[in-house]
């Protein structure tokens, strides 16, 4: 086993780097709703959100009852000629897979389905665990994998998808928005609100950490350049 | 409220041996002799870079354009009817939309399809050249088209959507029935290996040996 190095941290927990052009500045104190951006590329660095924990916490739960509801009742359906047939989200993908485009059917699953549900319950996770007095270590393990469910969860994507799909079919034949359109239309403004009201740094700033907490030498005097 | 504008020292982490963290976004130092560590407060890899940006984007970017061409040749549905198989590509279903009403989705599709998958490509190309060559000019372009490739990105999906539950809901045996076909899975394909590419992308490369005279304008 090789044993873990560490990085050693700065004694200035201001200074940052951007993470778009890597230009090494100091974060202001903020006020409430105070934000900051890089002054050479324009990046949004840090965003004070009014009570960020407990208010991301009322979204995601409400999000979480949503994205039941919209998995167990049907998104759409047709009737034509005697027929009436309708599916859920899930039920598109079943269709897909027994089509022999597994892949394609699986793609649908995790960007329709499985990352959404990652996005919302890893959140609902990290929030009751870093609004403890003592969040425990896994709130850091299970935020660094919160990013990665916002890239592939695609959820207001499928609705225009399924929205073409309707408007195509209803040339040949009656189509019947189902009930879980409208609660997915719904969810996808709560996961935007989600993720305008969520403050990382505000749980990065509560969890323990797994390294050193301090610079252990003197550090040579960086941040003191410019104030 | 605006917080007011930072104090920029004109030097970027690297410069002075810091690295930022791509997870939690701590700035760190490796400790004395290490050349690579673990950030302290969530345990990611840290580097100064991401590790061979360049070449893994150019990979994931090579196979998106070898997809883009079977998936606009090959076709992403078939229609079944008592009169006979009928199979459309991308384009195809373009202009089987196109109608007086129809016309605004025939767009979407069109340029969620074949537009933005297209100009991904080629704007990412654009930027990985750009990287090589040592450009020093338009930091502040080319990094607002990084952000609008991952913001666009996603949208590209909308046609896999499409066919999926086009096919998923015309089952209706025997008049008539659509299932995907192969061109399907060449174009989730492009969708799924250009978001990938646009990841593996480090921005700060487009900066590196940029000074701060050519900041932002806008």
């Amino acid at each position: 086993m090789i044993r873990h190095v560490y990085h050693e941290p700065l004694s200035d927990p201001a200074l940052v780097g951007c993470p778009h052009c890597d230009l090494l500045q100091r974060i202001p104190a903020l006020g409430p709703k105070g934000s900051a951006r890089c002054p050479r590329c324009n990046l949004e660095l840090r965003r004070r959100r009014v009570d960020s924990l407990q208010r991301s916490l009322a979204l995601t739960l409400a999000a979480a009852v949503l994205f039941v509801v919209a998995n167990s009742v049907p998104m759409l359906g047709l009737s034509a000629v005697g027929h009436t047939a309708s599916t859920t989200v899930f039920g598109g993908v079943v269709q897909l897979w027994r089509d022999q485009e597994k892949i394609v059917s699986l793609l649908v699953l995790f960007t329709a389905i499985v990352a959404p549900a990652a996005q919302i319950f890893l959140m609902l996770a990290v929030l009751c665990g870093a609004m403890r007095a003592r969040p425990p270590r896994w709130v850091g393990k299970l935020l660094r994998h919160l990013p990665t469910t916002y890239i592939w969860s695609t959820i207001e994507v499928m609705i225009l998808g399924v929205l073409v799909a309707l408007i195509k079919i209803a040339d040949y034949a009656t189509v019947i928005p189902g009930v879980a359109l409208f609660v997915l239309g719904a969810l996808v403004f709560l996961l935007a609100a989600i993720q305008a009201t969520f403050d990382p740094d505000e749980v990065w700033k509560r969890i323990p950490w797994v390294g050193p907490t301090a610079p252990r030498g003197r550090e040579p005097s960086i941040g003191e350049a410019s104030p | 409220v605006n917080a007011p504008a930072l104090t920029a020292l004109p030097l970027t982490a690297m410069d002075l041996g810091l690295q930022s963290c791509e997870v939690c976004g701590l700035l760190s130092r490796p400790v004395a002799g290490a050349h690579e560590g673990s950030c302290p407060r969530c345990d990611e890899e840290v580097t100064f870079r991401k590790p061979r940006s360049l070449s893994t984007t150019w990979a994931w970017l090579i196979g998106a354009a070898i997809c883009f061409v079977p998936a606009n040749v090959l076709p992403v549905l078939t229609t079944n009817t008592a009169g006979g198989a009928d199979s459309d590509t991308i384009l195809q279903g373009v202009v089987l939309l196109w109608s007086p009403t129809g016309w605004p989705l025939a767009l979407i599709v069109l340029i969620a399809s074949i537009m933005i998958p297209s100009g991904k490509i080629a704007a990412l190309a654009y930027l990985l050249v750009s990287v090589r060559r040592g450009s020093t000019k338009n930091h502040g372009q080319r990094v607002r088209l990084y952000r609008m490739l991952r913001f666009i990105g996603r949208w590209s999906m909308v046609d896999v959507f499409v066919d999926a539950f086009t096919a998923s809901l015309v089952q209706l045996q025997p008049l008539m029935s659509v299932a995907p076909a192969p061109g399907l899975f060449f174009f989730a394909a492009v969708v799924v290996l250009t978001m990938m590419a646009v990841e593996s992308f480090d921005p700060r490369l487009i900066w590196d040996g940029a000074g701060m005279k050519e900041a932002r304008h806008g």
